[in-house]
Formats: structure tokens, sequence, C-alpha cells
């Protein structure tokens, strides 16, 4: 398959984008400028970039507890983000949620929430406002795989499968739920099985192939546009940082949960670097353009943490406000 | 429903002929199958779906015909719908209406009996309706799917037998403001949902007495229109609150705790509360009787307010809720 050099180029630059910003929350996060709990979701790129590449703007999504990648790769503003991660006034959820509540309804991204498998039945309930208007919009729900084991995804697969509700469920297996690894939670790791015997379409994709999530998740959005869906896509991929913090999980920190053998094998599948060998082998760019790109984002996310650290604090005053809308 | 295309309703049983006493009946002919929607038993994603719905810009109606069954929802109501428009600073809010019915008696027990309003009115972000009339029914269920809210609504099926005149223009009772079902001038008594007719009952007798009381029904347990309240007590100094759930940490001690830190000095007597006792329900009728507050306790709970309790001849047999 051969692929426009824009879409490569949107491509690299979204898993870039997440990639810099994330990693920036690093350093604040161990001097503990930030105090939220962030989840990283370093070298899961490629799912939130590649599935959000053929969504349309008016497109749904929802996210969970790690949901930097989804919120950028939909169009969220990078600034409001940032901001938000330090919790001010001029963060995306204004400070009253972090990390863990990203919002940008001006983009279709309709919330994140670390109420593992909460939001499932929300994007589910996105689909269904679209099926009832009769619209061809698309709701996609991000998950983990320790979601599956909550009780709301059976429920939510049988009703989108029982209406043909547009629904892409993406399940982005990075193989541990916080410090559980999958064997230890599931009796079977074949998670998109899950969707089949409800009739639903299931597949298992490279989740650290960009290009291969791309091609999935623009099938699955066909299908569901022409009243064909749900979909369930399973991404197999895996965390390089913490379940919460950069901390890595290795043996010999206090989290102590992976081999550091595991670790230094994924490291070897990293998305980013992946695309970029392709890109250089086979999509025609330079390692001059691909420095022009990087250095575009670095200025970008550089100006987006001066802006959150320029920004204020909410006000004491405001603490009640927004608990109920007029 | 007609006047807005986002309005859509989604539960169990809206097309059962008898499953929420007739409430949904004949509105899948009218409004066609993908507003209309009998869902699986599925309590959570199906309120989940409601909430996202309604980010999606739906005004859902999601029904729940016994409410016990409605704790399976609790997740999308307390954690998502309740928290959604703070949590992310006023980008988004979330105007649906979550519809639990209270279904008691009938041998029923303690599973098909629950009455959970003050957990829901405990949740800031929700809002929690409690009609006593049909004509109300109509009005706050109106301003529910209006209110750009999550609304708990909730509904006493004790209450499906009432006939009423219900106006047949639309019109809307604003959420918050109670109304007085009886003027009196002797004894205040808040009584919520299904309570007002056994309060209404109550207030009969007591005028039998010469005892002439005034009834408030505050319509919305959440929020709480205090201030009619408030202006009640200024005339009569005593307070009953009854209320049809449980007695720790309900509705009833809520409005007695405000009575206590707004309204001191209008009080002329301690403020007591006729409600459920602190028990599961039970099935076997003789139980059931014990277990649900009437008007006698209503009577019980005033007399002891207003005339002093060795009195002979004022107490009468069923004091065991108000004493409690």
């Amino acid at each position: 398959m051969t692929y426009s050099r824009k879409l490569l180029e949107d491509l690299y630059a979204t898993m870039l984008r997440i990639r810099i910003s994330e990693e920036g929350f690093v350093e604040p996060i161990l001097n503990r400028e930030i105090r939220c709990p962030v989840h990283l979701c370093s070298g899961e790129e490629a799912i939130a970039a590649g599935v959000c590449s053929v969504l349309e703007k008016d497109d749904y999504i929802f996210g969970n507890h790690r949901s930097h990648g989804h919120y950028l790769a939909k169009g969220g503003g990078l600034k409001e983000m940032v901001a938000e991660v330090f919790c001010r006034e001029t963060g995306c959820s204004r400070g009253r949620g972090g990390s863990m509540h990203l919002i940008d309804p001006s983009c279709g991204m309709l919330g994140s929430a670390p109420i593992v498998g909460g939001t499932i039945s929300m994007a589910l309930g996105a689909a269904m406002s679209a099926w009832v208007r009769g619209t061809r919009q698309v709701a996609v729900s991000f998950f983990g795989d320790g979601a599956t084991g909550e009780g709301t995804l059976a429920e939510s697969l049988n009703f989108a499968a029982l209406k043909k509700l547009p629904i892409v469920f993406v399940c982005e297996n990075n193989l541990y739920s916080t410090h559980l690894c999958i064997d230890e939670i599931r009796v079977s790791r074949n998670i998109y099985k899950m969707a089949l015997p409800f009739g639903e379409k299931g597949h298992r994709i490279d989740g650290n192939d960009v290009l291969k999530v791309y091609e999935h998740a623009k099938q699955a959005v066909e299908l569901c546009r022409n009243g064909e869906g749900p979909v369930f896509l399973e991404c197999l991929t895996y965390r390089q940082r913490g379940h919460v913090g950069p901390d890595d999980n290795v043996q010999g920190t206090h989290t102590d949960i992976r081999p550091a053998a595991e670790i230094k094998r994924w490291l070897k599948k990293d998305p980013i670097k992946r695309l970029e060998k392709y890109l250089l082998q086979q999509g025609g760019f330079s390692s001059q353009d691909l420095q022009q790109i990087r250095a575009v984002i670095d200025t970008e996310v550089s100006e987006a943490f001066d802006f959150a650290r320029q920004s204020p604090f909410p006000a004491k005053e405001e603490l009640s406000n927004y608990v109920f809308a007029q | 429903m007609e006047r807005d295309e986002t309005v859509m309703l989604i539960g169990q049983g809206v097309k059962s002929p008898w499953y929420v006493g007739n409430t949904a009946q004949g509105l899948l002919a009218r409004f066609g199958a993908r507003r209309v929607i009998d869902t699986p038993v599925s309590e959570n994603a199906m309120t989940g779906a409601a909430v996202g719905a309604a980010l999606a810009g739906m005004r859902p109606i999601v029904e729940h015909p016994r409410m016990d069954f409605m704790l399976y929802a609790i997740d999308p109501i307390v954690n998502e719908a309740a928290n959604w428009f703070y949590m992310n600073g006023g980008k988004l809010p979330v105007p649906a209406v979550i519809w639990g019915v209270i279904n008691r008696g009938g041998e029923q027990g303690a599973q098909h009996s629950q009455a959970l309003h003050a957990l829901f009115a405990h949740i800031p972000g929700l809002k929690v309706v409690m009609p006593a009339t049909p004509a109300d029914a109509k009005g706050l269920m109106v301003a529910a799917v209006q209110d750009n809210n999550p609304v708990v609504f909730i509904d006493d099926r004790w209450l499906y037998g009432l006939e009423e005149v219900v106006p047949e223009e639309f019109y809307s009772i604003p959420l918050g403001k109670g109304v007085i079902r009886r003027q009196g001038s002797d004894v205040t008594i808040v009584a919520v949902s299904y309570m007002v007719r056994e309060a209404l009952k109550a207030a009969e007798e007591l005028a039998q007495h010469g005892i002439e009381a005034e009834i408030i029904d505050p319509r919305t347990v959440k929020p709480l229109d205090f201030d009619l309240i408030h202006k009640s007590l200024q005339k009569t100094g005593r307070l009953v609150v009854a209320d049809g759930g449980w007695k720790t940490c309900g509705v009833a001690a809520e409005i007695a705790a405000l009575a206590a830190e707004k309204a001191f000095s209008c009080l002329r007597a301690p403020v007591l509360r006729v409600t459920l006792p602190d028990l599961p329900a039970p099935a076997s009728r003789t139980l059931e009787a014990a277990y649900y507050p009437v008007s006698a306790d209503i009577v019980t709970a005033v007399n002891r307010l207003v005339k002093p309790c060795h009195e002979e001849g004022m107490l009468l047999h069923r004091v065991s809720y108000a004493a409690q």
C-alpha cells in the first residue's frame, strides 16, 4: 500500500507531538512541580495517531486515564493540555481535572476519566446519538486491557452490536493492568475475541505499527459510517513508562514489576523509531525532513510548557464555579 | 419529545404496557424505534450511554422501572454524570434525566422496595426531583429534561394510582421551588413524594382536634426550597419531616439540620422525623404494615410537638418512628 506524503507526515508529527510533550512532563513530575497523577503513554502513540487520523473533526472520542495521546491526536489544544497537567486556570479543564480529565469538545474529544471502563458506555451513547440523528458520525472508545474485566464492556458490546451502532472499540493492550501482567487478570490473551460472540468484527493488530493501525481504523470507521459497525480493534502495544508517573516499574525499583529484559525488548519496537525507519527507507523522507518536523514540534511544545508555567492557578474564589450548568 | 428532537427515552420496559404504569405507552409508535428504545438488562451501560448521548448533544431520559437495579448504574451517575461538568471546567454539560421508580409494598421484599433519593441528593452535581402529584410529575419532568444538568427523577409507584386533572398544555415547574399543599398555623409538615398523601390525611385528622398543619411539598429535594420551609416555621415554630426513605443521613435528617442551622430561633419544639426505620424492607404484610410510616405516625409526631408527651390520650400507639 502507498501512503500520501501528507498522511505520513501527519502521523509522524502527531506521534512526535505526543512523545515530546509527554516526555516533557517527566522532569516536572520528578521535581514535584506537577503533582496530579500523570499516566504517560510513551510507546503507545501509534494507536491514538493511527485511529484519530481517519476521524473527522465532528466524530467523537472518549479516553481514559492515559489520554494525552488521544486528546492530541484528535486535535486537542497542546497548550491547554500542558496547562491542565500543571492544573492551571488556562488548562483545557480549567485546572479542575488535571491529567486524567482532558476534554476539547470543539474537536470531538468529549473527555477522559480514570474509572476503568467508565467511558466505554459514554462512547456508546455518543454513537447512539449519531444513530438517532442519522448523521454519519462515528464514536471511538479508547480503553486498556484492564478494562476488559469490567462488566460495562460486555454490556456495551452487546448493545452496540444489537443496534449496529457506529462505534469502534479500541483496546490498547499494553500487557499490564497497573502492576498486573495480563496473564494474571485474564484466562485468555485474545482480547479481540471478546467481541466475536456478539457478532462484532474483531481484529488484533500490531499497535506499534502506525500504518497497520491506520489501515484497520480506516476500514473500521468506513464500516461504521455505512451502518455496518461496531468494530473491535485490539492493538497490541507496550507501556514504556510506569503505570503512573515516569517510573519504569522495572525490577529493582520500589514499584518493581516488569522484567528489565522485557522492557528492553519492547523499546526496540518503539513505534516512532519504526515509522522513522519507514519514512527514510520507503517514504521518500530525508533525515533533514524529519529533523525539520521535530524542530517545529520542539518549539511548539516548549512554548506550551512556558504558557503553562506562566499561567495562574484557579482563584480560590472560583472554587464553586461549574458545579451546575445554567 | 414533540418539541425537541434531541429528547429520547431509553430503558427497560418502555414497550411494556404494564412495566412502568403506562408512563411510556404509545411513545414508540409516535416517535420511532430510534428515540424510544427498550433496552437489555444492562443498567450500567445504558445509563452511561445516556450520559454519553447527552455529551453528544441529546437530551436523553433513561428509565429504571425499579430503582433498586439503578444501583448498577451508580458509576455513570455518580462518577461520570455528576462530575463531568465540574471536572472539565464547565466545558460540557450533561443534560440527562435518570428516572428511577420506587416500587414498594406488595410483599416484594428488600430488593424491590428501596427509596434511594437521599443517596443521590448527597452527590454534588446532581439534582433530585420527587413529584407527589400527576400534574407535578408532568411539569417537573419537562423541567428536568430542559435542565442542562443530570437530574435524578424519582417517583413512587404508590402515587401511580392517583387521579387528577393534568393540564394538557406544555408547562414546566421550576426545579428547586416547593409548594404549600395545605395552609396551617400550628405545625409545619414537610412531606416528600408519597408522604405528601399521608401528610394530607394526617392534617385532616389533626384538624378535627383543632390542630392546623401546614404541609410543604418540596418537589425537589435538591436543590431544596428551604426558604419556603423557613417562612412556614416562622409561622408555626414546629417541624415534622415525613420522608419515605431511611432515617439515618436521610432527606429528613438534612431538612432537620437545615432547620437547626437556619431557623433555630423559630423553633419552639424539637424537630421530629417520620421515616422508614433503619432496616431493610420485609416481605410479609404484617411486617410491611409495621415498616411503612402512615398518616397515624405523622399525627403521633405532631401531637408530641403540640402537646406535652405525658398528656394522656395524645400519644398514639405508633410512636416508634418518631421516637427512634
